[in-house]
This record gives structure tokens, C-alpha cells and sequence, in this order.
């Protein structure tokens, strides 16, 4: 499984990943609290996901239809515009609260990288 | 009608000038430029980028159309084709970029095995091509319509322009065309559609305003002989809307051309970031298709209803020469329409103009009809250039170079990807002037097939160590079969005869469950083997973390310069 490729240490000089051994057991512990936050996060994000478009796009579309907004019956709204402005944000409160999180635990990336390669 | 042929001629000669002229600037001399555009792209520009390589001739031509006619039930592609980008945002783009090289075959071939890198490479180049065609053909209207070009003569001239510009500049040349790309079909998306709401409701926002129509258009499609606009399920059954939106989704965050452009990006948060703008951008076009399809069918069945069929306004008769418009022949006037050729209704208008015509049909201005022709141009060529470039590299990088020749010097590889290119712009040119019949419903089918194939390995390559390459391969071939068969059942254009839907699951539908099936194979079979070695864990613990961290103990590496 040699590579051939030329890329792997590109970026912005990091060690190779077999470099961390000296330094592996203490490391664990805030490996685990960043990966198990992250996963937190994920499942809310995509549970708010599911239940917008899924819950109230499809599955429930037809009691909130009797609902009528501005000229939309709900249901409908939510299945052709509200779906769509959930998920924009969705990502943009996910990015922001992983620039929090790796900011925290110091795995942000150096903004160094522009000049480098 | 010429001054509407002028515009035109001015809107792409000069669209096509500026897509030439970016490509000459930004022309490549290394592989890296070629597959990932160096990985030097700003968020913004990328996200602008995925955005038209995202929007198709069909997002353009096709949707609002679509939309019209399915109406409430239209969600399906709108949901579908956006709901994705949270499952690529959360699940896939950030890990991808990480673990940063040049295709996504060789992400599960470096996770897994050899062997699933081929599947994923032949896998990648079969959706990618199937997909490709419709650009191909919707570029071919756009030119016969505006231009009264021959189809032929339209698809070879589209063709050279995206050859000349994916060869030279490959993901470098294509991202920024595309970012070029992306401003000419929103300004030619929303230009029009602004215009016709804030003519026929004083409110200029199309998104809002729309729902002022939706009670008249309830009453006029009822008296037309069609369903109420916005009834929920008239079109589908409640289960198979549920799971072609699902398809729709997991099928998106599995396609090799849209998970291939966060490679291009600076760094992990860029990846992020660079999701955010992309959905933004494509949420521009798809908040406003909906409100594009209800106000155009409404203007549309206003002109025509009860309309004697020899007083028919004049842009039926335009298009009806492309073919796209007929009006039954026994009908003396309009009594009813439909997107169906069997239908028997007294005017039968195809679902693919009604975007190219809303500033006709609306009555707008010769230089927006000119506008929107450009749009259609631009969507078409942006996709086909990503797909061509997804199809070069899964060749030349995961095959030829993988299991033919295996070393080479970085100027082989550049030319071979050049080479491979070249290759794919001809054959799509052959096949988009003979479109093979099947491919017109097949794209849609290309998201059941990525769902139920790249989807479950990629995210589980992430988010399960445990899984390994006898579990994916497993599961993957299961995924694509299932998938396959049951497309092959029921639909009639494989040459075999269409058995009916099982539980209502159209075909377009089935992904979903192919995925899931795909899922469950992978985890039973990853179970029952043994766990994969060491190396393939670090490698899935290394592409979690952004970057190694800071404050580590004194000695180590770690960059804080």
C-alpha cells in the first residue's frame, strides 16, 4: 500500500500521523471528548434535519396544510421553502460550532497555509 | 422573433468569451492542478463552483417545470436535491478533505481494499456518463430553440468549448469557469422570475409572493381536469415520496463530482465553510423554482383556457416547432393540458420549456429571453465539465494507473488525464446527439445508484473502524444489485416488460432501500471477518481532527509557525 502519489504531508507542514506515538496514551482522553462532542452535535443537527423536512414536509404535511400562512398552507411551505432555508442554516450553526470545537481542543488549522503550498 | 435570436447570439458568444478567456488563465502544468485545482481554492469561489457544477441542465431547464406539474409533490426534487448537502456538510466533506487526495475511488480504495477502488472507479464512471448525456441534450435544446441551430451542430459546439476548457485547465480551469457559470444562470434564473412576480403580484420577491397565487391556481387547475396545486400526494403515494426524497439525498451526498469538489478547498474548515456557500447559492435557484413553476402555470393556463386552438398566443407556436408544444388536433379550444403525450389533453406542453419560455409566455423583454438562454447554456456546461473531469480521473487515476501501469512520471499522469478527457468529450458528444433512450429517465436513477453504493462505504469508512474491506466490497455489490434489479423490474426502457411497484416504491425510490441493504451487508459481513489492520485505524483516527494539536508535549513537531 505504498503510495506513489505525492501528497500526504502537503498541508501546511503537519508531522505524518505515525508521529503522535511518544505522546498516545495522554492524548486519548481529549480524543475521545472531541469525537464523542462532535457526534453530540451531529445528532442534533441531524435530528432538527430529519424532523423539518421529513416530520413536517412529508409525514405531517397534511394536518399543517389546514394551516394558512401568507397564502401557503403550511405543510406545503415547509416542503418547498422552509425545508430548504433549515438545512442553509443548519450548516452554517454546524461550521461555526466546529470552529468553536477545534478551537477548544487546539486542533484548528494554522491560517498559515495560503503561503505555503 | 429575430431581435429574440440577436440577444441570444450576443448573451452566449459573449458568455462563451469570458469562459475561454478564464481558461487560458488559469491552464495547469501539474497533476494536482489538474484533479484538485491544487487545493488553492477561496471558500466562496468553491461554493459558487459546487453550486453550478450541482445545477444541471435539468435544476435549470427542467425543475420549475416539473414542479409545475407534480405540484405539491415536487418537493421531492426540491428537498431531495438540497436536504443532501447537510448529510455531505456533517458526515462526509470535512473527513474527505482531511484525508486529501485526488478522487473519491481512491479514498475507499486507501480505507478498504484495491479491489473497491475498482468498483468505486467503474461505479463512478457509470453515473458520471449516464449523467452527462442530459447536459449534453440540454444544451442541444437550448441551441435548437434560440438559435435554430441543428441539435448536432449544438452539442458539438458546446462540446468543444468545455473540452477545450476541462483539458486545459482540468479542475482548475473548470472551478473557476464555473464560478463564471453560476453568476450567468442566477442573474438568468432570477432576473425573470422577479419580474413576473412582481407583475402579476405587485411583490417582487418571488419566494413570498407566491403563495397570493396558490389559491387561484387551486381553483384554475381543478376546472383544467388536474389536481389541486398544492394537495400532498396527488402525484405520489405519501411512502414514495418519503423515500425518493431520501434517495434524492443520500444519493447527492454520494456522487463522486459533488464530493470530489471539497478536495479543492484550503483546508477542513473551508470544507465546512465551503458546503455552507454551496447550499446558499443552490438555495437561491431552489427557493425560487417553486414560485418560477406555480406563477408559470398559472399565466399559463390563464392564456390557454378556453382559448380557441387558431387564437393561441404566439410562444406556443414558436415552440411547437421544436417539438415540446402540441395541441391535440381534433381540439377547437383549450379545455385542458397536461405534461403527458397520452393523456388525450387539447394542449400538451413539456416539462422542459417552461423555464425557457416563462419570459416568452409572461411577455418579458427580447435581451431576458436572450439572458435565460445563456442560463440554460452555462448550467448545462458547468455539470458536464465536472462530470468529465470525474470520469477522466476515475480512468486515467484509478484504473489505467492503478492496474496498468503503475509507475509513471507526474507529466504521464497529466497527459493520460488529458488524454482521458479528450476521450470523454467525444464520446459524450456521440451520445449526446444519439442519446440512448434510456438515459433521459436513467439520470434520476444515477442518485439511487450512488445511494446505494458510495453513501454507506464513505460514511462508514468514517464513522466505524471496525468496517472493512470484504464488508464494503460485500456491501457495495449488494447495494448496486438490489438497486439495479429492482430498476430493471419495473421499468419498461432496459427492453424488458414494467412490472408493478411493490409496496408503491417507484424505482426512483428504491436507493433508499438499497442503501440501507448496502448498510446492513457491510456491518453483518465487517462482523463476521476479521477487523482491519492497524494502519487503516490510524489513518480513520488521523482524518477526524483537523489539524494535530497545539499545545502537545515539548518535542513534538507540532507547527505553530
Amino acid at each position: 500500500m505504498t503510495e506513489v502519489t505525492p501528497d500526504k504531508e502537503t498541508r501546511g507542514g503537519e508531522p505524518p500521523p505515525s508521529a503522535p506515538p511518544p505522546a498516545a496514551p495522554p492524548d486519548n482522553g481529549w480524543r475521545k471528548e472531541y469525537w464523542s462532542r462532535n457526534l453530540r452535535l451531529m445528532v442534533i443537527l441531524l435530528a432538527i434535519w430529519f424532523t423539518v423536512s421529513f416530520g413536517f414536509g412529508i409525514l405531517l404535511v397534511e394536518p399543517l396544510n389546514n394551516i394558512v400562512i401568507a397564502g401557503f398552507p403550511l405543510g406545503f411551505w415547509f416542503a418547498q421553502q422552509g425545508s430548504i432555508y433549515v438545512f442553509v442554516i443548519l450548516i452554517l450553526v454546524y461550521a461555526k460550532m466546529m470552529d468553536r470545537l477545534d478551537n477548544q481542543f487546539g486542533v484548528d488549522e494554522q491560517e498559515t497555509e495560503g503561503a505555503g503550498k | 422573433m429575430s431581435q429574440i435570436q440577436t440577444w441570444t447570439l450576443v448573451f452566449i458568444v459573449g458568455s462563451f468569451a469570458v469562459y475561454l478567456y478564464i481558461a487560458w488563465r488559469s491552464r495547469v502544468k501539474e497533476t494536482a492542478g489538474f484533479y484538485v485545482a491544487g487545493q488553492g481554492i477561496p471558500t466562496i469561489a468553491n461554493g459558487a463552483a459546487v453550486a453550478a457544477d450541482w445545477m444541471s441542465a435539468a435544476s435549470f431547464i427542467s425543475m420549475a417545470g416539473l414542479i409545475a406539474f407534480l405540484g405539491s409533490d415536487g418537493t421531492i426534487y426540491l428537498m431531495g436535491w438540497t436536504g443532501g448537502y447537510v448529510l455531505l456538510a456533517l458526515l462526509i466533506a470535512p473527513y474527505l478533505r482531511k484525508w486529501g487526495k485526488f478522487t473519491v475511488p481512491e479514498f475507499v480504495g486507501d480505507r478498504y481494499s484495491e479491489t473497491v477502488r475498482t468498483i468505486a472507479a467503474v461505479a463512478a464512471i457509470i453515473i458520471s456518463f449516464t449523467y452527462v448525456v442530459g447536459q449534453m441534450r440540454g444544451g442541444g435544446i437550448v441551441f435548437s430553440r434560440f438559435l435554430k441551430l441543428d441539435v448536432t451542430q449544438g452539442v458539438v459546439l458546446a462540446a468543444v468549448i468545455i473540452g477545450l476548457y476541462a483539458v486545459l485547465g482540468g479542475m482548475k480551469g473548470i472551478t473557476w469557469t464555473q464560478v463564471a457559470q453560476y453568476t450567468v444562470l442566477i442573474v438568468a434564473y432570477l432576473i425573470p422570475a422577479f419580474a413576473v412576480a412582481q407583475q402579476m403580484t405587485g411583490i417582487p420577491v418571488p419566494q413570498v409572493s407566491f403563495g397570493q397565487i396558490l389559491a387561484e391556481l387551486d381553483a384554475i387547475s381543478v376546472e383544467m381536469g388536474l389536481n389541486q396545486y398544492t394537495e400532498a400526494f396527488a402525484a405520489r403515494p405519501q411512502i414514495d415520496v418519503f423515500l425518493v426524497t431520501m434517495a434524492l439525498m443520500i444519493g447527492t451526498a454520494g456522487l463522486p463530482h459533488v464530493i470530489v469538489r471539497f478536495y479543492t478547498t484550503k483546508s477542513v474548515r473551508g470544507a465546512r465553510y465551503s458546503a455552507f456557500w454551496a447550499l446558499f447559492f443552490i438555495a437561491l435557484l431552489y427557493t425560487t423554482a417553486p414560485a418560477v413553476g406555480a406563477f408559470t402555470k398559472l399565466n399559463l393556463l390563464q392564456d390557454v383556457n378556453g382559448v380557441s386552438a387558431n387564437a393561441l398566443p404566439s410562444w406556443i407556436e414558436n415552440w411547437a416547432a421544436t417539438g415540446l408544444v402540441t395541441v391535440s388536433d381534433g381540439a377547437s379550444t383549450i379545455n385542458s393540458v397536461s405534461n403527458s403525450p397520452t393523456s388525450g389533453a387539447d394542449l400538451i406542453v413539456n416539462n422542459d420549456i417552461l423555464v425557457l419560455a416563462s419570459p416568452e409566455i409572461a411577455g418579458l423583454p427580447a435581451p431576458i429571453v436572450g439572458l435565460v438562454a445563456a442560463g440554460g447554456m452555462a448550467a448545462a456546461m458547468s455539470t458536464a465539465a465536472g462530470l468529465l473531469l470525474v470520469i477522466s480521473s476515475s480512468f486515467s487515476h484509478d484504473l489505467y494507473f492503478r492496474r496498468v501501469k503503475r509507475d509513471s512520471t507526474d507529466k504521464q499522469r497529466l497527459l493520460a488525464g488529458r488524454i482521458a478527457m479528450g476521450l470523454a468529450v467525444l464520446v459524450s458528444i456521440y451520445a449526446g446527439i444519439n442519446p440512448p433512450a434510456f438515459v433521459a429517465q436513467v439520470v434520476a436513477f444515477a442518485f439511487g445508484l450512488a445511494a446505494a453504493s458510495f453513501f454507506p462505504a464513505i460514511v462508514l469508512g468514517i464513522f466505524w473502524k471496525r468496517c472493512n474491506a470484504t464488508g464494503a466490497a460485500a456491501g457495495m455489490v449488494t447495494g448496486i444489485l438490489f438497486t439495479a434489479s429492482y430498476m430493471i423490474y419495473t421499468l419498461p426502457v432496459f427492453g424488458t416488460a414494467a412490472n408493478p411497484h411493490i409496496f408503491d416504491i417507484s424505482p426512483e425510490g428504491i436507493g433508499t432501500i438499497g442503501a440501507i441493504v448496502n448498510f446492513v451487508v457491510t456491518i453483518v459481513v465487517s462482523k463476521m471477518t476479521a477487523p482491519p489492520p492497524e494502519e487503516i485505524s490510524e489513518m480513520v483516527e488521523s482524518i477526524r481532527y483537523p489539524a494535530n494539536r497545539r499545545e502537545v508535549t515539548a518535542g513534538t513537531a507540532a507547527d505553530t509557525a
